[in-house]
């Protein structure tokens, strides 16, 4: 190793020294600072300061400094004082500090619910930031929930935020939830949106749903005061391939923003008792044609598996359920690998990237759709996406054609490459069926270009 | 009959992205009535142009999907024997799972 890896490493090391103290010191403040709220909030409650005669501030339990925080609250005539105690006493825990967990996590915070907490066992990365608000620059590569627990005690040092950065599951998900008056569900998939309702009727929690995707959301209260839970409205889980993520789909950053205010909103309703929170009911949001729909839904279903009359649903039994089974879906976000081609009809990245230095004679179809090729594309690489492939063979042909002409040899091969490695597979496995039966598939995808061959090479 | 189809959630994908359908339907020969029944079996066949799997399993709607008469839930109404009427609204909607 030369002398400037070796100082690298040095320095590296050095942060990574201090990152690690400085967190130490970190947990230590929030843990001093809580102790400090619990004092504060005790004295006002417990033994409220004499103050001249008239003064009836303290009587609420509300100490001057709740009162001017919170005064825009206090005076809504329909909110006020009760309002603001009620959240004060009531805790929320919101599972998922993603795109719809973070504005839910800065409204929650800075409205004063008594205690929060952040369930999520992701790191912050670069491509979260565009809607995942709450977290900021110096945070990609640590804890979402160390971040969005920063950021909150930035906004609202007297809400206590309890950290759970682990994944929810079966087996942590009764001890966490029970301990909370309110859930909000700002998770990204079906399992989990199944295993939280299941909790949440089990442990009677009234439910905060929100789901966002592309330019859409949706938003309702599950299992509140008799109304229907997520199981009375879907009693089957959709096919896998009807589930699309925002990885794969995209999401416009707003959208789940507004969508997480509402959800906000919605956990401030129930946990205050104020107002006539979203049971019963969807709000469905189209954010292109800018149209909020309320519908009204079925009440509590009878023959409901989760809350219904003959429902067996136990803590026990949900803590064996499997729910990634149940829904044929991982609850981890990573994404799915197929490989079902044989090994002879599929090379590497690196591989091919020999075969282009070495110049030999081939064609490279790019089978991602045509917005995703305008993001980034490798050169010569022709573009038919997998759905219009069977339509546009003779484009393949042609291009064979060209290619062994120039050439002047008939080993010219044909390869196959998506985003990850799937669809080239199933695109493969078309050709050979309609006759281009050299086709090879390129493993792993463009992703696998960057992390094997060119590292410049821009991932999405 | 005149009819207003919408598709979101994803659904739209299924025919050619358009979200709104306005449509003309009639009861078929011998009906009186055009339930929710007669009209999944017409939108199959006129209005979904690919994967119709991913719209209906056997001749109701896919799970996952919540179908809106006039903005209310069609379990309120009947389901597949909701009678439609005209200028009713009906909505088909994928439920989301992102966040």
């Amino acid at each position: 190793m030369d002398f400037n890896g070796v100082e690298a490493t040095r320095i590296r090391q050095e942060i990574d020294h201090l990152k690690s103290k400085k967190r130490n010191i970190e947990q230590q403040i929030s843990a001093l600072e809580a102790q400090l709220n619990q004092l504060e909030v005790n004295s006002s409650t417990v033994c409220p300061q004499p103050l001249s005669n008239g003064d009836l501030s303290n009587s609420n339990g509300l100490s001057p400094d709740m009162i001017y925080r919170y005064s825009r609250h206090l005076l809504l005539p329909s909110f006020g004082v009760q309002g603001q105690a009620n959240l004060l006493k009531s805790s929320v825990l919101v599972i998922g500090a993603g795109g719809l967990g973070s504005p839910a996590l800065l409204y929650l915070a800075a409205c004063g619910v008594g205690r929060m907490g952040i369930v999520d066992h992701d790191v912050v990365e670069l491509n979260n930031l565009q809607r995942q608000i709450i977290h900021t620059e110096a945070y990609i590569g640590k804890s979402k929930v160390e971040s969005a627990a920063a950021t909150c005690r930035s906004i609202n040092s007297s809400t206590q935020i309890v950290e759970h950065r682990e994944a929810f599951r079966t087996s942590n998900a009764l001890e966490i939830v029970s301990k909370y008056d309110v859930v909000v569900d700002a998770t990204d998939n079906a399992p989990s949106r199944y295993m939280i309702n299941d909790c949440c009727v089990v442990l009677g929690k009234p439910l905060v749903s929100g789901a966002a995707l592309g330019l859409e959301g949706q938003l309702t209260v599950y299992n509140y005061n008799g109304g229907p839970c997520y199981r009375c409205l879907f009693p089957t889980p959709p096919p896998t391939n009807a589930c699309q993520r925002c990885a794969d789909s995209g999401v416009l950053g707003v959208v789940p923003g507004v969508i997480g205010c509402l959800q906000a909103l919605e956990a401030i309703k129930v946990a205050s008792l104020v107002g006539e929170p979203l049971s019963g009911r969807m709000l469905l949001l189209d954010a292109l044609s800018g149209r909020f729909r309320n519908v009204k839904l079925r009440g509590r279903s009878l023959q409901c598996e989760a809350c219904g009359d003959d429902a067996v649903l136990t803590r026990q039994t949900f803590s064996e359920f499997d729910y990634e089974k149940f829904t044929q879906t991982p609850l981890s976000t990573v994404p799915l690998k197929l490989n079902f081609l044989s090994a002879d009809d599929r090379i590497s990245t690196k591989e091919y990237n020999e075969k282009v230095r070495k110049g030999d004679a081939h064609i490279l179809v790019d089978v991602r759709p045509s917005h995703h090729y305008k993001i980034v594309s490798l050169p010569n690489s022709m573009n038919i996406p997998l759905s219009t492939l069977e339509g546009r063979l003779p484009e393949i042909s042609a291009a064979l054609e060209k290619e062994v002409n120039k050439e002047n040899g008939s080993n010219t091969s044909l390869f196959v490459i998506c985003r990850r490695g799937n669809d080239s597979q199933v695109a493969v496995e078309l050709l050979h069926k309609l006759g281009f039966t050299s086709a090879k598939d390129i493993i792993g995808g463009l992703e696998s270009w960057t992390h094997n061959v060119d590292p410049k090479f821009p991932t999405y | 009959m005149q009819l207003t189809l919408e598709f979101g959630g994803g659904l739209e994908l299924l025919c050619d992205s358009v979200k709104s359908h306005n449509i003309n339907v009639d009861p078929q020969d011998g009906e009186k009535q055009l339930t929710m029944k007669n009209l999944l079996s017409w939108v199959r066949t006129n209005v979904i142009k690919e994967r119709p799997e991913m719209f209906m399993k056997g001749d109701s709607v896919r799970p996952g999907v919540l179908v809106l008469v006039n903005d209310t839930d069609w379990e309120l109404s009947g389901q597949l024997e909701t009678v439609l009427e005209e200028k009713d609204n009906v909505v088909f909607i994928s439920t989301l799972h992102g966040g």
